[in-house]
């Protein structure tokens, strides 16, 4: 092999670097349309489709905060029943005090944001699989407080005590919620990839250690996604609350079932891909709706699956796809095109 | 008297919680896996010696080596069949490969067990005590997890530091390509692991077992709890740490259960939060963070 020195002027014109080009216009434009058309859906169809479709929502929103979290910054969280839990049970006291529910998804968010804050602190104290324990005690603990307060019903859940009366009018503002927050976490997960503060997330992704000895401060961006999935997961969790008006008990809403299901959807879709989330999303909730009322059997086949997919298929279905074909919806690679 | 009562009864408590770390402290310090099956396989090996004595006849005592061979043999499988692979694949996979099983345990245990308790009596056994005067009492059972907790711990150590194949389990663990290089097949040393965890993890879920009277197929999601808080309440990589730990725990919870009949988990949670903030590394360990 010959080493080639090139000419001085050469050095200096960089070849170009391309991210997305048409892919990002077409996939923005995709993505718009479908996000138009699921809103025109209340006028179109009968208030049981889009009722099963509000399932949909919170589960591809909670896919796409999980996958953040692990996915890009390496944190395999089985504890976010916590703020999933949190979101549901702060929405009470925000409407209790007048506060409709819709702002109220909002206002709950970013208190569970400040409140996750410190609990970051805690938490980082471990890592990787002391870590996904660590988190998992943090929201027992935080169940066990809850169930304390006999205003927030104690250990028997309770119902919202302010809601749109009219049933059409509230089942098609709930779903109309559940598609904002969807479209927040995917489009915001989007965005923040995009981001040079997604940059430093990708270079953590692939080796922590190997991006912290080039200057990204590897404790701020884990915080940051850490924050960003407790507010996501709140916002869920008031969309769960607001579709059952209520919570019928903290042993589900603070379950840790809600992260087994998180970390199905995104090894199942794709784990580190944006696209990757929805699919399993998409793939879990058609799992759920065609085979639940097999019962055990459907759990028992949830976890070979998720043990076979890890084993065979570890790039998950997006994400082998995406390798194959180098597809994105929602392009944040950079190519040199030399 | 009621207070150094709890505390006596955390004490007797914790041995159980030790002896559950023990499998799970080993499988993280040889393989770096977290084993988030930990609490399911209790509650397997406490099925196993359950069901054997219930539908075979079993005697009881025997029950326990029938469910440290089965679970210790399945320990082999899962190691050869599926960990081996993902620990070849990245950090993530051996971790998802257990939560699948902590998913698959449990389901399968009601599918064909209901969740009704199988229950494990054990006799006037558990409820026989040495009685110490002025109120305080020493159950037998508890003392026996106890005593095993410590023989299981003990033998452990000695295994890892005073014969050859706890050399090489040693060395696997500190360097698996180095010890490539001097001829050890190290998935030979992980299946072997992997054993002697699965078959203390089954001990463990057999003791919680008898004490408890029974067993239910979800358990494991609260024991797994206890096992890592334990593991890390005693500082990773130290053995007796881990005997501290679950005796801190088990007196935690005792003390909690003695304020307030709902508070011994809580108690218990906070006091391995506690230990987070104010000494991450474990009461006798090197470094969490490592």
């Amino acid at each position: 092999m010959t080493v080639q020195t090139a000419p001085a002027a050469e050095v200096t014109a960089l070849p170009p670097v391309h991210r997305g080009g048409r892919a990002t216009v077409l996939g923005l434009t995709g993505t718009a349309a479908v996000l138009l058309a699921m809103a025109a859906l209340p006028y179109l169809v009968e208030s049981g489709v889009t009722a099963q479709l509000v399932k949909l929502c919170y589960l591809v929103a909670l896919a796409s905060m999980w996958n953040l979290l692990a996915g890009y910054a390496g944190m395999m969280s089985m504890g976010q029943q916590a703020f999933i839990g949190l979101g549901a049970y702060l929405l009470f006291i925000v409407n209790d005090h007048g506060v409709n529910v819709y702002a109220g998804t909002l206002v709950v968010s970013a208190v569970v944001a400040l409140l996750a804050w410190p609990v970051s602190y805690l938490a980082f104290r471990l890592r990787g699989g002391y870590f996904a324990v660590g988190t998992w005690v943090i929201a027992e603990v935080v169940r066990l407080i809850v169930v304390r307060f006999d205003s927030l019903g104690a250990a028997s859940g309770r119902t919202l005590s302010d809601v749109t009366a009219d049933p059409v009018l509230r089942r098609a503002f709930t779903y109309w919620l559940a598609l904002a927050v969807m479209a927040a976490a995917v489009l915001g997960t989007y965005a923040v990839l995009r981001s040079r503060l997604g940059l430093s997330l990708q270079a953590i992704r692939d080796d922590d250690t190997a991006a912290g000895s080039l200057g990204v401060n590897v404790t701020r961006g884990k915080r940051i996604i850490y924050i960003t999935a407790a507010a996501g997961c709140a916002a869920a969790g008031a969309v769960i609350c607001v579709n059952s008006l209520g919570v019928a008990s903290p042993t589900q809403i603070f379950g840790v079932q809600y992260s087994a299901l998180m970390v199905f959807m995104v090894i199942i879709g794709g784990i580190g891909t944006i696209e990757g989330p929805v699919v399993g999303a998409i793939a879990y909730f058609l799992l759920d709706k065609y085979f639940a009322q097999s019962g055990v059997w459907y759990l028992i086949v949830v976890g070979a699956a998720a043990i076979v997919v890890s084993l065979y298929l570890p790039r998950g279905l997006w994400g082998t796809l995406a390798h194959r074909t180098g597809f994105a919806v929602f392009p944040v690679r950079h190519t040199v095109r030399l | 008297m009621t207070w150094l009562n709890a505390i006596l009864q955390g004490v007797l408590l914790g041995g159980i919680f030790a002896m559950a770390a023990a499998g799970l402290s080993l499988v993280f310090g040889v393989m770096r896996i977290a084993n988030l099956a930990h609490g399911d396989l209790m509650i397997l090996g406490g099925y196993v010696a359950s069901v054997t004595a219930a539908h075979y006849g079993v005697p009881v005592p025997v029950t326990i080596v029938v469910s440290m061979v089965a679970v210790g043999a399945l320990g082999y499988l899962v190691q050869r069949s599926m960990l081996d692979r993902a620990m070849g694949i990245g950090e993530l996979a051996p971790m998802l490969v257990t939560f699948g099983i902590s998913v698959i345990i449990p389901n399968v245990l009601v599918q064909v067990f209901s969740s009704d308790a199988q229950p494990l009596p054990i006799g006037s056994l558990g409820t026989a005590s040495i009685d110490l005067g002025g109120g305080l009492a020493i159950g037998w059972f508890p003392l026996i997890t106890v005593a095993a907790a410590v023989a299981v711990l003990s033998s452990l150590h000695l295994f890892l530091y005073r014969t050859q194949p706890g050399r090489i389990v040693r060395a696997t663990s500190d360097d698996r390509a180095v010890v490539r290089l001097m001829g050890v097949d190290n998935r030979r040393v992980y299946a072997l692991t992997s054993v002697i965890a699965f078959a203390t993890v089954a001990l463990a879920g057999v003791l919680y077992t008898m004490r408890q009277g029974g067993v239910t197929p979800f358990e494991g999601q609260l024991t797994v709890l206890f096992a890592f808080e334990t593991v890390i309440i005693g500082g990773l990589g130290s053995l007796w740490g881990t005997l501290a730990g679950g005796v801190v725990l088990g007196v935690a919870q005792s003390v909690g259960a003695q304020i307030s009949p709902d508070l011994p988990l809580l108690a218990g949670h906070v006091v391995f939060l506690l230990v987070l903030v104010f000494r991450p590394q474990g009461l006798f360990g090197r470094s969490v963070l490592a």
